[in-house]
């Protein structure tokens, strides 16, 4: 993998092993076992193999797979709330591998923020010292605390809970508190692990849309573990898929549906309605000697749902530009199955 | 009172090899053990009166008392311990006094009502002025300040290693084992060393008191320190929380209502300690039932009694609301604590109407004597006759080592090899102390009063868990019960059969039953329900329903109440030393009143301690998971 400089967060073949001198594993003929080998003859667990990847400045970069797929320990090696086995965390170009307890604290403290699956708020604390948590253990002022928290509550629209105690909110609440306190010590990177699938699906649905209007409004590098494909695909710039450990594809949602990487994903994938998803460039084909075309072009980053009008009132195949230079047309017989397909009717 | 323990499972042979082939080995060991004690049997031994073990123990203590004020040992660390002890607790006891009659009742009152509302004030305050209508407020007080030391003592070294036993692996596996010893031992047991270390007197009382309530602090903390949310613990982590501010801000609050509970047990466990350090000249509650005791006063003890329950009943209703609610903010608490200050500071005098039960319960007493007294003898006789007398000369003309190797064997098939091993030595270890005929006769009487506590407890219990209304009715009986001090429990005993063996029987089951009740029905209950379902929907009777399904899938249950029990009767059995049960628990109490009979009594409180051991470790706690 080059070395972006633009990238916020970079893992380089990081290894995740539990079990009996884990160390041993990463390197030796022993990485080269399947899971199952590894196992039966060190006892050891690999719930990383070799990961790599880098998430770039104000990227959201989803993690997705199943349960036990070592999406959660990911998330957690990359502050070191596992302590990885092997390999390297960067964040900032700064290796969390190499920290001192001190300079790890204040990376928590001041440079990443991470949001739970079950909340993992205090029970004991009102909601605004739930938000206030972090400034509070940094030594900030009482004051000071107390105003950023409130302002981090009225960005998540939880204004007027301020002196409740946690249990006394819904689950979606719960987590806009979460996010709120993940906010409150501007990071640079927010870790979202699973935040909203404990919720209901309607909740969940809201807490997406937050989650997307908060990147717009504050920015910010978003890494964030599911394992929901609709989420992925709703949150996501990229999406990475893990798959017991190992990192089957990386890609744009688009990339992950036009060509999956192997049957794995395409399984995962299959119900996603294409037509949604992957943009005209997946449908163009060359134009035929002769063949009349319309004049006005579409550009090829056109989603295919949104070219269905044109393309249908269309007497003429309509032209597809990338930079102004044609890549090829698109017709009613190149879209149609797009649309209906739940098949792989797509062109790979 | 009664702390669940639960322990790593063991492995006994009968989840092994299956229970055919236990069935067959045990038959074989009783046919076994049959013949070799009618080969080897022998006249009960006359008792030692200059066994090795006692003449090395008085050698010990006049070591000590001519070393006391020489030693490096004493000079740098006992007696400065003592008299650490000592300046804590006198000056618990003078703040409680310097507050006054008046200033103490409101201070118990403002201090409820921060802690747990008006309601516990109201009767933090009627209990406080029932110690002065009882004409005990002396007493009382002395009672109070030794408890309150000693649970502060408690805390202040419980928590702190609950802590650490929850944070850190290893001091957890090493102090367990520790904690379920010092937690099997009767209170008896911990009196003889202490006064050989500080002497007689307040200090030797409190720190026995804190050997006796800290593994409960310890162990609380540690279950509430390990039972917080590792989401919030990760999520605090996550955000750069020290260590220490991991523990401060985020564990301890998060424990806080476990932590109350701690802190309630360890009192409870504190104040029934206290009663009996009166046998170390202790000042107090439990001095006034001692001297009634001896003098088979029970009019006097009475009062004494009441006033302890109170005490307790106060203590335990406050701490455990405390537990169930917030604390409420300063802005209300430091203005009531300062009104009781002010009336502190009244000139306000103690006269109260005085009231005593002597008279009346020693009438009833009387009454009970006179109109009953076919009935309980005709009940001790009965019991002695048919169950004790024999069970006594069958264990003391038992040669010791047979005994021992019955003990292995039946450890072995009951709870693993581990356990027979620890348990053949405790058994071993009970002849080397020379005391085997007083620790077969004590044995004896230990095992009647836990058959009779089982059979009673069961029975009661399954009828708790089979009837809601009666469950309902009992529990708050129970709760009253378990709140108690166990000497109190010495008192309807000796009011009904007077000082004799039978009596400590008698005490020991009250005192034992209402934990096995309560045991006994949270295991019927806690069968879930889908499976009761099923069986009830396959046409089972309620009596198949119970003996097919309910007590089968209750034996871990039914096995912790047998644990408890046992190791319950066992402590009561030894304070009935004090009402004419004899044996081990005399032999403790004289070694405290005659200076010659020092060895022995040390003797005995190990051997009490070994008893103990032995029959915790034959009883299996956990049969299958």
């Amino acid at each position: 993998m080059s070395d972006d400089p633009e990238a916020t967060i970079a893992v380089d073949r990081l290894w995740k092993v539990f079990g009996p001198r884990a160390q041993r594993v990463p390197g030796s003929p022993l990485a080269d076992l399947s899971a199952a080998e590894l196992r039966e003859k060190a006892g050891c667990l690999v719930a990383l193999r070799d990961i790599s990847f880098e998430v770039a400045r104000n990227e959201v970069f989803v993690v997705m797979g199943l349960s036990g797929s070592g999406k959660s320990t990911l998330v957690r090696c990359l502050t070191r709330l596992v302590e990885p086995t092997s390999g390297e965390v960067r964040i900032d170009g700064e290796p969390v591998g190499a920290m001192s307890a001190k300079r790890l604290r204040d990376l928590r403290r001041h440079r990443v923020a991470m949001v739970f699956q079950h909340f993992g708020l205090l029970p004991h604390r009102r909601v605004l010292d739930n938000v206030a948590y972090g400034l509070e253990i940094q030594g900030a002022g009482r004051a000071e605390r107390h105003r950023r928290a409130a302002e981090m509550l009225e960005l998540v629209g939880l204004t007027g809970h301020e002196r409740q105690l946690p249990e006394q909110l819904s689950g979606g609440m719960q987590q806009r508190v979460g996010l709120a306190r993940a906010l409150a010590t501007d990071p640079e990177v927010l870790l979202f692990d699973e935040p909203f699938s404990a919720l209901d699906p309607l909740i969940r649905r809201d807490m997406q849309a937050e989650v997307r209007r908060l990147h717009a409004e504050v920015g910010k590098t978003m890494l964030f573990i599911t394992h929901d494909l609709a989420e992925a695909l709703t949150l996501g710039d990229r999406i990475a898929v893990l798959r017991d450990g190992e990192l089957v594809q990386v890609g744009t949602p688009e990339q992950l549906v036009g060509a999956p990487a192997d049957d794995y994903v395409a399984d995962f994938v299959r119900d996603v309605p294409r037509a949604d998803v992957l943009t005209l460039r997946w449908i163009v084909r060359p134009p035929t000697a002769g063949e009349e075309h319309e004049d006005t072009p579409l550009p090829h980053d056109t989603v295919i749902r949104d070219a269905v009008s044109r393309v249908l009132t269309a007497g003429r195949p309509i032209p597809v530009t990338e930079d102004g230079r044609s890549i090829g047309v698109v017709d009613a017989e190149r879209l149609l199955p797009a649309l209906l397909g739940h098949r792989r009717q797509v062109p790979v | 009172m009664t702390a669940v323990l639960t322990r790593a499972p063991v492995r006994s042979l009968e989840q092994q090899r299956g229970p055919w082939l236990t069935r067959t080995i045990a038959l074989v060991l009783i046919a076994a053990a049959t013949v070799a004690y009618l080969v080897f049997r022998g006249e009960p031994a006359a008792e030692n009166t200059d066994a090795a073990a006692f003449r090395l123990f008085t050698d010990v203590r006049d070591w000590v008392d001519e070393n006391r004020d020489t030693h490096p040992a004493f000079l740098f660390g006992m007696n400065y311990l003592r008299l650490g002890v000592r300046l804590l607790t006198e000056s618990v006891s003078a703040a409680l006094t310097g507050l006054g009659f008046a200033g103490l009742v409101a201070v118990a009152g403002a201090v409820s009502f921060v802690l747990a509302g008006w309601r516990y004030a109201l009767l933090a305050v009627a209990g406080f002025l029932s110690f002065a209508v009882l004409g005990l407020w002396t007493e009382s007080v002395a009672t109070l300040s030794l408890t309150l030391s000693a649970v502060l003592l408690s805390v202040l070294i419980g928590v702190p290693l609950g802590v650490l036993a929850a944070r850190v692996r290893w001091f957890g596996a090493a102090i367990r084992p520790v904690l379920d010893v010092m937690q099997i031992l009767p209170a008896f047991a911990y009196l003889a060393p202490m006064t050989l270390l500080f002497l007689i007197g307040s200090p030797a009382a409190v720190v026995a008191t804190l050997i006796y309530a800290v593994p409960v602090t310890i162990r609380i903390t540690e279950l509430g320190i390990a039972g917080v949310s590792p989401t919030a613990v990760e999520a605090a982590a996550a955000q750069g929380s020290t260590r220490w501010q991991l523990l401060v801000k985020v564990r301890l609050p998060m424990a806080r209502p476990v932590l109350v509970l701690a802190v309630n047990q360890t009192i409870m466990m504190a104040l029934s300690m206290v009663v009996v350090t009166a046998l170390i000249d202790a000042p107090g509650l439990g001095e006034n039932i001692i001297r009634a005791l001896e003098r088979v006063n029970v009019g006097a003890a009475f009062d004494a009694g009441l006033a302890i329950v109170i005490m307790a009943v106060v203590l335990d209703r406050v701490t455990t609301a405390a537990s169930r609610r917030s604390p409420i903010g300063w802005r209300v608490s430091v203005p009531v604590l300062a009104a009781a200050a002010v009336v502190a500071l009244l000139p306000i005098g103690d006269a109260v109407p005085r009231w005593s039960a002597a008279e009346p319960v020693n009438e009833i007493t009387a009454w009970v004597e006179l109109h009953w007294y076919d009935a309980t003898e005709w009940l001790r006789n009965t019991v002695s006759t048919v169950l004790l007398n024999p069970l006594e000369t069958v264990l003391t003309t038992t040669p010791w080592w047979l005994f021992t190797l019955v003990v292995v064997a039946i450890g072995f098939l009951a709870a693993g090899w581990r356990a027979a091993l620890i348990a053949g030595a405790a058994s071993a270890g009970i002849a080397g102390l020379g005391l085997w005929a007083h620790a077969m006769q004590t044995l004896a009487t230990v095992l009647v009063g836990t058959a009779l506590t089982l059979l009673i407890g069961a029975w009661a219990g399954v009828l708790c868990a089979r009837h809601d209304r009666l469950a309902t009715a009992v529990r708050p009986l129970l709760d009253a019960a378990q709140t108690m001090p166990s000497f109190v429990y010495l008192l309807p005993a000796v009011a009904l059969f007077g000082a004799s063996r039978f009596t400590a029987i008698v005490a020991a089951v009250i005192f034992a039953v209402p934990p096995v009740v309560r045991l006994v029905e949270r295991g019927i209950r806690d069968v879930p329900s889908p499976v009761v379902e099923a069986a009830v929907s396959s046409g089972s009777t309620p009596r198949q329903l119970l003996w097919k399904v309910q007590l089968p899938l209750a034996r871990p249950g039914l096995l912790l109440a047998a644990n408890q029990g046992i190791v319950m009767v066992l402590g009561m059995v030894v304070v009935g030393g004090l009402v004419g049960a004899g044996a081990l628990g005399y032999d403790v109490v004289a070694g405290f009143s005659q200076r010659e009979d020092f060895g022995r009594g040390l003797a005995a409180g190990f051997a009490i301690v070994l008893l103990g051991i032995l029959l915790d470790r034959l009883t299996p706690r956990k049969a299958e998971v």
